[in-house]
């Protein structure tokens, strides 16, 4: 009962690619989107290459969202804390640099006259840009002991995830003079000694963005083809087997949730200067949950649909909920039943060698059951 | 004292909504392993129609607080909440057994739909319920004391639901089916159990639960479109400190959380009110992982 229910089935039933499908998909179609993405501020605007740069963070969110949900099973429903942390532990340092020793604005402006104690650190760039991996990684790996040695799995850790995600965002709208508040943190001048919006610097962090995507998705790839990927998924699929057999789930998924939220801070720390601002709007449940459908669109478990997924859904976000804001909603509420109801293995199973594969409610031999269903009249 | 006695009783009413509203969570949980994220919609749709139907009674009587509008809201909105909600499980949610992770995405996909649709309908700004003249008075049990009515006749709204449910799962052959089909699903529906139909009016029962919530909720505030997020994370801690699926351990649940949280906000903020909650129940579930109550083994 319990294996059945932790297996999910669109995981379940992804086809197995051959040798051929392997290389592939683990090599060569990323090596064309990579040179597609490296190619792109050659040939778009500065605007275009502005809004590819924030997707190319949303995408680095996505992978490491796919490397714990896709491969161990978890989803986590709290994912843009942990972005938001690396977001704001950036933030801290660049508006440290962009006010030159004196007091940052919003503080000034919410009465505090000195600064707090734990800001101080992050004028140092060896302090700063390490703690936007460590900082986000410490709070899932303390929550994520807590949680995971109770052996709470799940929906209770989607759920706890979820919860999270709402308290760590009214935690820091309630705390102005320290957060910003609903603002956030932004107006940002320099990174380096450098004007923050100058088109060389934002390309410089374009490739910045690029270059850690790449390095994530190596790391990403190799962790999964090592026997510690090959854990995860056996932990996935028969959590009880791999404790049986003598390992500690419980370690292996803490270690890798934490490794996960560091790496969304990270996409965090490169989202903040290239957007220019952070705030608690990219903290909370509803930017958080949409973190699970780029990777559910893309196609879970498979690393490269997670870049392919944040992409493409972003893409259409910018260009429907500008013109067409209602539209724009009723398509992602759509998109959410659709992805995992019509396509459970998203565009890459889609594209596998196989070809697509039929949902199992949509296979012909249920057919007449379900007409029966609705039909009045036809008797099973 | 006064004060205290106060705020343990709005903690007290405050309890009751995350109940009536945990409630339905609870029922779809333990029958059928579904989480439902678009259940705070439900809350919505019910305080949508007790809204609507407070405008069209106004459009023909030119009186806004008539009490019997509101009488007839309560079921109302339970009726439209549970249509509502039979259509999701009908259209979505049957496809999606033992797939709970997958539930939880979809239904939150059902949720923003609803939300979107409720915008369209009613626009986005938040709309006000004018309360019935006898749910605008105070109560006072002593000379400092005053306990407002709408808490009272909320509380008393929630105890009439938990009695009917009562009686419904427990003396009546739908609600025999339906335990029977929570305890064990195969031989429920071995014995000629429609195991498809409970869980259709399961469904639909614990959102129509949800949207009498919803009615009661147009008494202390204003309604937007997005009113179920308020409450929606709240009362998922609540079923998960109750123990998934356990109908006593959520009504305590309920209790404890709606207490604590009103006591810990009138002792600091009501953020760090949330905090310290959550807290709270991590730590809790560090003693008690399955929760209050857990299922018993089969």
């Amino acid at each position: 009962m319990i294996s059945r229910l932790s297996i999910p089935n669109a995981v379940k039933g992804l086809p197995v690619p051959g040798w051929l499908g392997d290389v592939a998909s683990v090599w060569l179609a990323p090596a064309l989107v990579l040179a597609a993405l490296m190619a792109a501020p050659l040939l778009l605007s500065d605007f275009r290459v502005a809004l590819l740069g924030k997707f190319l963070t949303f995408a680095i969110l996505a992978v490491s969202l796919n490397l714990i949900w896709g491969y161990a099973g978890m989803l986590s429903l709290g994912h843009g804390v942990f972005f938001g942390l690396g977001g704001y532990a950036m933030a801290m340092f660049l508006k440290l640099e962009s006010a030159g020793g004196k007091l940052p604005d919003f503080m000034f402006w919410s009465g505090l006259t000195e600064l707090p104690f734990f800001w101080a650190p992050f004028q140092y760039a060896w302090f700063a840009i390490p703690m936007t991996f460590v900082v986000p990684a410490a709070l899932a790996g303390g929550l994520g002991y807590l949680v995971f040695r109770s052996r709470i799995t799940g929906v209770y850790f989607a759920l706890i995830t979820q919860a999270l995600a709402l308290i760590v965002s009214i935690l820091f709208i309630g705390q102005q003079p320290y957060t910003g508040g609903t603002n956030g943190i932004t107006n940002y001048t320099t990174i380096f000694g450098y004007a923050i919006n100058s088109p060389t610097t934002q390309t410089v962090l374009y490739y910045a963005t690029l270059a850690t995507l790449a390095l994530t998705y190596l790391l990403c790839a190799w962790l999964i083809a090592s026997r510690f990927g090959r854990l995860l998924v056996a932990m996935r699929d028969d959590e009880n087997r791999v404790r049986f057999s003598g390992y500690n789930p419980a370690a292996l998924k803490t270690i890798v949730f934490a490794l996960s939220a560091g790496i969304a801070g990270v996409a965090g720390a490169l989202f903040t200067p290239q957007v220019g601002i952070i705030s608690p709007t990219m903290m909370g449940i509803v930017p958080s949950i949409e973190i699970a459908i780029w990777v559910a669109v893309g196609g879970r478990g498979v690393l490269l649909g997670a870049i392919v997924g944040a992409i493409l859904v972003n893409g259409a976000k910018s260009g429907l909920s500008e013109s067409f804001p209602a539209i724009w909603q009723y398509f992602l509420g759509l998109l959410f039943i659709g992805a995992v109801l019509v396509f459970p293995s998203g565009i890459m199973g889609l594209l596998r060698v196989e070809g697509w594969r039929r949902p199992e409610w949509l296979s012909a031999d249920r057919l007449p059951r379900f007409a029966a269903r609705v039909l009045p009249g036809v008797k099973r | 004292m006064e004060v205290w006695a106060s705020q343990l009783f709005n903690g007290l009413s405050l309890s009751s909504i995350l109940l009536l509203t945990a409630l339905g969570l609870a029922l779809s949980f333990g029958l059928m392993n579904v989480i439902n994220l678009a259940h705070g919609e439900f809350i919505m749709i019910g305080a949508y129609t007790t809204y609507a139907l407070q405008q069209v009674a106004t459009h023909y009587t030119g009186d806004p607080q008539s009490g019997i509008t509101f009488l007839v809201a309560i079921p109302a909105s339970f009726i439209m909440a549970a249509a509502a909600g039979y259509l999701v499980e009908v259209s979505v949610i049957r496809f999606l057994y033992r797939r709970p992770l997958d539930t939880l995405l979809a239904t939150w996909g059902v949720g923003l739909f609803l939300q979107q649709l409720a915008r369209s309908i009613f626009g986005a700004p938040n709309v006000q319920v004018v309360a019935p003249d006898w749910l605008s008075a105070t109560v006072s049990v002593t000379s400092g004391l005053l306990l407002p009515m709408k808490r009272i006749f909320i509380i008393g709204l929630v105890l009439a639901c938990l009695g009917s449910l009562y009686l419904y799962m427990y003396r009546s052959n739908e609600g025999r089916r339906m335990r029977g089909v929570m305890q064990n699903r195969e031989m429920a529906s071995s014995l000629g159990v429609s195991t498809r139909r409970v869980d259709s009016f399961t469904f639909a029962l614990g959102s129509g639960l949800a949207g009498v919530a919803g009615c009661a909720l147009t008494l202390i505030g204003p309604i937007g479109p997005s009113l179920g997020t308020f409450y929606i994370v709240d009362a998922f801690i609540v079923v998960i400190l109750g123990g998934l699926g356990q109908i006593p351990g959520t009504i305590m649940a309920a209790l404890i959380i709606g207490m604590v949280n009103t006591v810990f906000e009138f002792g600091t903020t009501a953020v760090v009110g949330k905090v310290l909650v959550f807290a709270m129940v991590i730590l809790f579930l560090q003693w008690k992982p399955a929760g209050l109550m857990r299922a018993r083994g089969r």
